[in-house]
């Protein structure tokens, strides 16, 4: 199946027929990783640059793992130490990257819009590994894979997704991908992260989280990230873990196959509890081994269709893989 | 004397509020005469042909930031004074946001004597409330009043505190100016960069709330009703704002407001995919909101059309959006967006030239803004039919910070006149004009 789009910008307005061909894809890509030799020749030749704005050992790890079992040169550029602290513009600096002729930048970068304004400046296509509070559509992508592999088809189930919504490009992403797909969609957290505006976006608000959690199909937490304690979103840790923390008791509401959803880092005892992350329904290195596959399947999808790339070689490789881990449910 | 016969235009009287045929007699810098065509007694004039063309009072724009001192970067009064005189505006009043501060005497004299020196556009300043713009102690009001500040302001930022407010809103009673304000809660708006609505939760952009507004005009209302001043709520964007203000006039409070031509014409939408040309403060609101600040318009609850001209240099706009600078440029795109609110039906013409000159004038006690004999011959001749399509490039401003690229758009000054002397002219860009001499 095609994948239409030049960039990975934002998972916003993606057709469910986009989705699930970097899902699909994704999925038969899985395989390689299972390998003694975990590399494919598909992207020989060509250069990868991680443009990390922010630091994240996991997610830009992840990239850089995915580009080279694919056989790609990966270059990473972080912030500190790089002409950015030295005050070079983002528009310089993409000016300066597209000079050296990269056949796909991967960014992250702490302002919501960040990759839109990239794509703006370079021709080569860009990957958005999370920007700002906007959004982060590799991790909602392999969210909705590692769903797809635990409960069969998304469509119809229903979906909470708890924590601080206002931040969360993941949040944001998975908001989109899953109602994409046709998953019901709730939103739980406290009413100072959560504006009302996100009903626009066809999904349910809940403040209590065992309104939202009953009867879910899937729970997805996310991060409380520490630095918000202090601006009065909420009061303490201690009281947001004892209205919003998935602890065993809440897991109960939900369906009895209910999966648990995180995207690390765990803050343990604070939103999610130790019983609960490391129990039966957590698919959360799952998720981490799917993240590399839905690497992987964007960046073949929008580098070797970007220039030529010998995709005869690959979808042989490929092909018998898509079989093998597609059906499992 | 120079005496020069504009003749054959569409007189708009903005005082009288009627729109005819006539022709205006100009000696030296006044207005000699006003009559209907051909009745004037004028053998020995120039004459100015305005066959076709709409003769208006000089636009006056009390809400400007020319950069200078300190910024001429991003514009300076020369290059704002020729921004102004394409867009049809005589007169200017600029704001404090100045390098230095605008908030004391030398700095007043150095911008005024600015203005003198480039010979353009009126130019008059505005004074800081507070000194350096700190929102702590009262800047010299009556210094700078001294060396010919027409308003105070510490626009840019609010005035957080209540009772510096009050202070300001007291004290300048001594002086006759009004205090205008910029009112957004700075702690409402937190590091904010658009409007807090659905735009934004699906931008993942931080908002400003239209409380954050609201909530000052509010407690500033009853900061008049305090102290008796004169309250001028800068460039309004909010329904519940305009409501505000609405309720305070009915009152018989001394709060004038205005709006500028991007929040009579965009919401929050036209931020899009992070265009910085949508970014600026307050923000744009939504559909309801402009349709209020229209009915305000209209019904004089809104007093004045000012185009907060804030012209930044294009790496400031060219960046991540969070970190963009706030503002748009204006002055050359007001008056052909004024005239889509007549086609629209919003106003009618007299009264948007009343809205765009003697209505500011009068906020800041400017003689500016009519046609009547005796007045300063300030006037621009309009073209209403002439169709341009907005280009930034083409600006006489140094700023290209339009939200309006591209835009089609009707009507434009082709003649604009300071103190009886035409300082622009776009006629022989009109060869369809015939041109006396």
């Amino acid at each position: 199946m095609a994948f239409t789009q030049r960039h990975l910008l934002g998972l916003e307005g993606l057709s469910a027929a986009d989705i699930t061909a970097v899902l699909d894809t994704a999925a038969s890509f899985k395989e390689i990783n299972e390998r003694d030799i975990k590399k494919v020749p598909t992207l020989r030749g060509k250069t990868v640059i991680n443009l990390f704005y922010e630091s994240s050992t996991r997610t830009r790890t992840s990239f850089e793992i995915a580009a080279k079992r694919l056989s790609a040169d990966t270059i990473n550029v972080s912030a500190s130490g790089s002409s950015v602290s030295k005050g070079e513009t983002l528009a310089d600096t993409a000016r300066n990257l597209e000079a050296m002729r990269p056949d796909a930048i991967v960014v992250r970068h702490g302002s919501s819009g960040a990759c839109n304004f990239l794509a703006r400046h370079v021709t080569c296509p860009i990957i958005n590994a999370g920007d700002g509070c906007h959004e982060h559509p590799t991790q909602a992508l392999l969210d909705c894979l590692t769903i797809k592999e635990h409960r069969g088809e998304i469509a119809g189930l229903t979906v909470a997704i708890v924590g601080d919504l206002l931040h969360s490009r993941v949040g944001r992403s998975n908001v989109h991908a899953l109602r994409a797909l046709g998953a019901k969609v709730r939103l739980v957290g406290p009413p100072t992260l959560l504006p009302q505006e996100f009903a626009g976006l066809g999904v349910e608000l809940h403040t209590r989280l065992a309104d939202g959690v009953r009867d879910a199909d899937v729970v997805m937490m996310l991060r409380i990230q520490r630095e918000r304690q202090g601006r009065n979103y909420f009061p303490s840790v201690d009281e947001y873990a004892h209205y919003y923390c998935l602890t065993e008791d809440v897991v109960r509401l939900a369906k009895p196959q209910v999966i648990i959803l995180h995207p690390g880092p765990l803050n343990r005892g604070l939103e999610i509890s130790s019983a609960v992350a490391d129990g039966p329904y957590s698919v959360i290195m799952n998720q981490v081994t799917n993240g590399l596959a839905v690497r992987m399947a964007v960046l073949y999808m929008l580098v070797a269709r970007s220039k030529s790339v010998d995709v005869g070689e690959t979808e042989a490789l490929s092909e018998p893989a898509r079989g093998r881990s597609g059906a499992r449910a | 004397m120079t005496r020069l016969l504009v003749a054959n235009g569409t007189l708009v009287d903005p005082v009288a509020r009627t729109s005819a045929p006539a022709d205006l007699l100009v000696e030296g810098e006044r207005v000699a005469a006003v009559g209907a065509p051909g009745t004037l007694e004028a053998a020995d004039a120039t004459l100015v042909d305005a066959r076709g063309l709409l003769v208006l009072p000089g636009l006056v724009d009390i809400h400007v930031h020319l950069r200078e001192p300190g910024q001429e970067y991003k514009e300076t009064v020369a290059t704002g004074s020729a921004a102004a005189l394409a867009g049809g505006f005589t007169t200017l009043a600029t704001m404090a946001n100045t390098n230095p501060v605008n908030d004391n005497g030398a700095v007043t004299q150095y911008v005024l004597e600015r203005g003198r020196m480039v010979a353009g556009a009126r130019v008059h300043a505005i004074g800081a409330v507070s000194v350096g713009l700190q929102g702590e102690r009262m800047a010299e009001i009556g210094e700078m009043h001294r060396a010919g500040i027409v308003a105070v302001s510490d626009d840019g930022r609010p005035i957080m505190s209540a009772s510096l407010m009050r202070h300001a809103l007291e004290y300048t009673q001594l002086f006759g100016l009004p205090v205008i304000a910029h009112e957004e809660d700075d702690a409402l708006c937190c590091g904010g960069v658009m409007n807090e609505g659905p735009t934004a939760v699906r931008l993942g952009l931080r908002g400003r709330p239209a409380a954050a507004e609201e909530v000052m005009i509010a407690r500033d209302v009853a900061l008049v009703e305090l102290t008796g001043g004169h309250l001028h709520v800068a460039h309004l964007s909010t329904a519940r704002g305009v409501e505000l203000v609405r309720q305070a006039k009915a009152r018989g409070l001394r709060v004038t407001a205005e709006v500028t031509p991007h929040h009579l014409f965009l919401t929050e939408e036209a931020v899009g995919d992070y265009d910085t040309n949508a970014k600026m403060a307050p923000p744009l609101r939504t559909r309801a909101d402009v349709e209020a600040l229209r009915q305000g318009l209209a019904d004089g609850t809104i007093d004045a059309i000012a185009t907060d001209h804030a012209p930044h240099h294009q790496d400031e706009k060219d960046c991540e959006f969070d970190e963009a600078a706030f503002g748009v440029v204006g002055l050359e795109t007001a008056l052909p967006l004024g005239l889509r609110l007549v086609a629209e039906g919003v106003l009618d013409l007299p009264t948007l030239v009343e809205r765009m000159s003697v209505g500011p004038a009068r906020i800041l006690g400017l003689p500016a803004g009519t046609l009547a004999a005796g007045g300063l011959a300030d006037l621009v001749l309009v073209d209403p039919e002439r169709k341009w399509k907005v280009a930034a490039r083409a600006f006489r401003s140094k700023g290209r910070n339009t939200p309006f690229e591209g835009w089609d758009v009707a009507g434009r000054a082709l003649v604009t006149m300071v103190g009886g002397r035409i300082l622009h002219d776009e006629r022989a860009a009109t060869p369809q004009l015939r041109v006396a001499s």
